[in-house]
């Protein structure tokens, strides 16, 4: 599938969307952070992946420094001034995408009334040609065969997470794991009964006791810079006007609800091995219908239970999270690049725990906008009243499933 | 810990051989011996291990491909007619609770804390018995009752299909209105009678240690394994009336419409996990601090030279104690905890780093300079000490709270727990095994098959659980009977393993039998120089009642 990879969102609005304050820990990790700078001069920061288009790099920048607030807030007034002028820069990419749908079933015969009601925004833009689910890319967003590592992340703290774990966690794992068994060895092969036959009476040494309990003390502590600042970045409050969506996790299946596009809910059940394989989908991970978000921004992802408790968990986007009954979870997520991402729910909950997969398809926001228009009675998040969207899309048709529950459309609220 | 023992008590010794021993029936089952309590204790461990081994063989068995092959066929045979998928899907839940349930309540803890440690404690301060003979019968039988009620939970209704299929955390609402039927209840129950069963154990051996040391044994010349075995009789003590407390709210949520963890009520079903959690993490603890004891024992016994570091390695495991709880939200960091609270506790957890790194140092620095000899329990405690650290490491990985999120609940976790626990405390409990079966037998195992037994295990178990690491970072969950079939490399090379481990298990079952049948009579400090403890002090088995005259420990002991 022709899906474009590059993410038409203009930098300043990336800029606007992440003009987020820092909580009153976020000073603690500042704290920490300076202290342990003039330790150790200065701590090597995480190199964020540059794959991405460029803007996107800017953003990223954004998040993980959390320190530019000031700068921030003045380039998001900037922003909010210059964000009108680049109106149409979403439908160029969306409209070669397209024609390649191959089921025409589902156009969106809203969208061009509907543009004329709504905000000239790439927000607010309206891929044609409606809705085909994406194909997944073999080895992204799912696991691959053997693999030894993580899946490669497509979130800003999912990469974060990855080089902390990589390059900070597997040093100290490998370092220790291998100094002691080389002490072992060196114990076993120097003072083994030939090699030395009288033992001595030694049972004390007070520099050693000091320094291996000191020692570990600054590896911990060398830990605790990087892991407080990444727990800091994860708990980044999403903007004011950042997408909602809510994970309802049931047994033993998946519901979506967009109460910002209108309160519509997609009910989300496994494929079986035999669909999965037909529709080129990895087995045991393939819904029938997928949580669909846009890439490039910061989406507010709420989990709830509905009976038992289930967890929200998606391995290449470093998210998890639990789905209570009776409270709602709360975390944002910021998907870097369009893609279909395999998940499975990650609490005990019942026989079949292991049968309710997640399966988020995340694309570009026009193109999220008309999956959107597709759902009866849906509107574009943002826009201060529901626009009445005249033609009562079907169910996202592209999808022939022979699934037993198919997405539910609940009237706007 | 020198015995430094007189002339007058070995003589003693002797005058307890010939002394009579009630018969069969009073003997074994109204009990109040520490030492045949003890052996009762490890029989019985060993028949509830068999019991949770085969299960883990069991979910080996059907994890080796991608699909469900066996769990349709072995619930038919179990319900007695054509189980449909979602029964056979529940009795996945039931192995895997109930292997957890086993392993945990009725393997490991009645045989390092009931099995040595009735056994060893009262002859290492040179008690006669424990402090409350009785009661020790009770809180045995009590056990034993306690498995037979988890036992029985698989033949009632539980929800979707036969059994409890709850994980052994129980966590709520799934333990309550997701598992309708009397299964849960008995689960349950059996956590009650496990859970008062140790904790008058714990009562039993707080009260030894502290009134009936033998004259001169201060706390501070006291074997390390009795410090172990004090420090978990707190962590117990502690820990499981908040067990009982969570579990007894689990039987009135789903008995008695009670809504503790029932948020249409006010209840909070986060509650549950945090009184579990507070209970669960200093029960891992509870498992393996006695290990550190045995493993303390055996390196300082088989390279010739006292513990370095006694004071250092004492308060390491009160530290290891103490820090124990006030970590538990670590097993919670995905339920919706604040930033606030994931930094307090990635940061405790990874103190408890500290005393357990003093620990493995010291005992490297105790073989230092040492003449090792590699007897059977040298090599499965040197085993124990690289295999608990892989353990110990990816402990502080697992503790950052940003990390975690893409590490809860799934393989690497299991990894993670079974490299400390499987690997750490089952060898640990081996380590111990070889070290005293012929202090309690008076028979001799054979060093070949022990060495070999050793050898197959070690092999086994790091084949079974190092690749587990590699699926829980591509992602797989745990508790999962199915998977994508990118699982298939890792699992079939993990169920591979189990075969390996099981058949280290037939070498130590041959082993036992050449030694009751073969065996020759061990004298009672069969390892000879190094030990000492006052164990080696005695005839091997020791004396039915032994120290009616107390030992004195010398003012030059030194440990």
């Amino acid at each position: 599938m022709p899906i474009d990879a590059k993410i038409p969102i203009e930098a300043l609005e990336v800029a606007v969307k992440h003009t987020y304050s820092r909580r009153k820990w976020g000073a603690a990790t500042v704290v920490f952070q300076t202290c342990f700078t003039a330790m150790w001069g200065a701590i090597p920061m995480c190199p964020m992946e540059s794959e991405s288009a460029k803007v996107m790099e800017f953003g990223d920048f954004i998040r993980a420094s959390g320190r530019q607030i000031k700068i921030l807030a003045l380039v998001a007034v900037g922003a909010v001034a210059l964000a009108a002028a680049p109106q149409t820069s979403a439908t160029p990419a969306a409209v070669n995408a397209a024609p390649a749908a191959q089921v025409a079933a589902a156009p969106a015969p809203a969208a061009p009334e509907a543009k004329q009601l709504i905000p000239n925004l790439p927000r607010f833009a309206v891929a044609p040609g409606g809705y085909t689910p994406m194909k997944p890319t073999a080895g992204k967003g799912m696991p691959v065969d053997g693999g030894i590592t993580f899946q490669k992340q497509y979130t800003p703290n999912g990469q974060y997470a990855l080089w902390f774990h990589d390059v900070i966690l597997l040093k100290v794992v490998f370092g220790v794991s291998i100094f002691v068994l080389l002490l072992l060895a060196y114990v076993i092969l120097r003072f083994n009964k030939r090699a030395n036959p009288v033992a001595s009476k030694v049972s004390h040494n007070t520099l050693l006791e000091v320094l291996w309990t000191g020692i570990p003390v600054l590896i911990l502590v060398y830990i605790t810079v990087y892991s407080l600042d990444l727990l800091s970045k994860q708990f980044h409050a999403a903007p004011e006007n950042a997408l909602t969506v809510k994970a309802i996790g049931n047994q033993w299946y998946w519901t979506f609800a967009y109460p910002d596009n209108g309160g519509f809910e997609v009910t989300s059940n496994m494929l079986t091995h035999e669909e999965a394989a037909k529709r080129g989908e990895p087995s045991q991970l393939a819904a029938d219908f997928r949580m669909v978000l846009p890439v490039g921004e910061t989406i507010r992802l709420q989990t709830i239970g509905a009976d038992v408790i289930h967890a929200f968990a998606v391995p290449s986007l470093w998210f998890k999270l639990d789905a209570v009954p009776g409270r709602i979870n709360e975390k944002t997520l910021f998907i870097k690049e369009a893609g279909v991402y395999y998940g499975q729910c990650s609490e005990l909950c019942g026989a079949r725990h292991g049968y309710m997969p997640i399966v988020v398809e995340a694309l570009p926001r026009d193109k999220y906008n008309a999956w959107v228009l597709t759902h009866k009675d849906a509107k574009l998040d943002g826009l201060p009243k529901p626009v009445a969207v005249p033609a009562p899309a079907p169910t996202p048709a592209p999808i022939a499933a022979p699934a037993a529950e198919t997405a539910a459309s609940a009237p706007a609220a | 810990m020198t015995a430094s023992p007189d002339a007058h008590h070995h003589a003693d010794d002797h005058g307890h051989d010939h002394d009579h021993k009630p018969a069969f029936f009073a003997r074994w089952f109204m009990s109040t011996n520490h030492k045949d309590i003890g052996t009762l204790y490890l029989i019985f461990a060993i028949c509830a291990g068999i019991i949770g081994g085969g299960v883990s063989g069991l979910m080996r068995l059907e994890l080796k491909e991608p699909g469900i092959q066996y769990l349709q066929t072995w619930a038919t045979f179990l319900s007695h007619h054509n189980a449909s998928m979602d029964e056979s899907l529940h009795l996945w839940n039931v192995l895997i609770t109930s292997h957890g349930l086993i392993m945990v309540f009725f393997m490991v803890m009645p045989a390092i804390i009931g099995g040595f440690g009735n056994w060893f404690v009262p002859l290492m301060i040179g008690a006669p018995d424990m402090a409350f003979p009785r009661m020790n019968n009770i809180s045995f039988w009590m056990t034993v009752t306690g498995f037979c009620s988890l036992m029985l939970s698989a033949f009632f209704p539980g929800g979707t299909g036969m059994g409890a299929g709850i994980g052994w955390t129980a966590y709520a609402p799934l333990s309550t209105s997701g598992s309708n039927g009397p299964a849960v209840d008995f689960a349950i129950f059996s956590l009650h009678l496990a859970g008062a069963a140790s904790i008058m154990g714990a009562i039993n051996f707080i009260t030894t240690i502290f009134n009936m040391r033998a004259p001169g044994m201060t706390l501070h010349k006291m074997p390390l394994f009795v410090w172990s075995v004090l420090v978990t009789a707190f962590l117990l003590l502690l820990a499981l009336p908040v067990l009982a407390a969570a579990i007894t709210m689990l039987i009135t949520d789903r008995n008695f419409h009670t809504t503790f963890f029932d948020a249409t009520g006010g209840g909070d079903p986060v509650l549950f996990q945090h009184l579990f959690w507070f209970f669960g993490h200093p029960e891992v603890y509870i498992m393996i601090l006695p290990g550190f004891g045995i493993i303390s024992h055996i390196i300082s016994h088989f390279s010739k030279k006292p513990v370095f570091g006694y004071l250092g390695m004492a308060y390491a495991m009160v530290a290891i104690g103490v820090v124990g709880f006030v970590v538990w939200a670590h097993h919670m960091y995905t339920t919706g905890l604040s930033a606030d609270v994931k930094m307090y506790f990635t940061i405790a957890t990874m103190v408890i780093a500290v005393p357990t790194g003093i620990k493995i140092f010291s005992w490297i620095a105790t073989m230092w300079g040492g003449s090792i000899s590699f007897k059977s329990p040298m090599v499965w405690a040197i085993g124990f000490i690289f295999l608990f650290t892989v353990g110990g490491v990816t402990g502080v990985v697992l503790a950052n709270g940003g990390i975690d999120d893409n590490f809860q609940d799934t393989y690497y976790v299991v990894g993670h727990f079974h490299y400390v626990l499987s690997l750490g405390a089952v060898t640990s409990l081996f380590a111990g095994f070889y070290y005293w079966f012929p202090k309690m037998s008076g028979r001799w195992h054979s060093e070949l098959l022990a060495h070999l037994h050793f050898w197959v295990f070690f092999i086994g178990v790091n084949m079974i659980f190092f690749p587990m690491h590699f699926l829980g970072m591509q992602g797989m969950p745990r508790r999962y009977p199915d998977y994508n079939s990118a699982y298939t490399y890792w699992n079939h090379f993990a169920s591979v393993g189990y075969a390996v481990m099981a058949a280290s298990i037939g070498i130590w079952f041959i082993n036992i039998i050449y030694a009751f049948t073969m065996g020759k009579k061990a004298d009672g400090n069969y390892w000879g120089e190094g030990g000492s403890s006052l164990e080696w002090t005695l005839s091997s088995p020791p004396p039915f009642h032994q120290f009616e005259t107390l030992p004195i420990i010398g003012d030059d002991a030194h440990h």
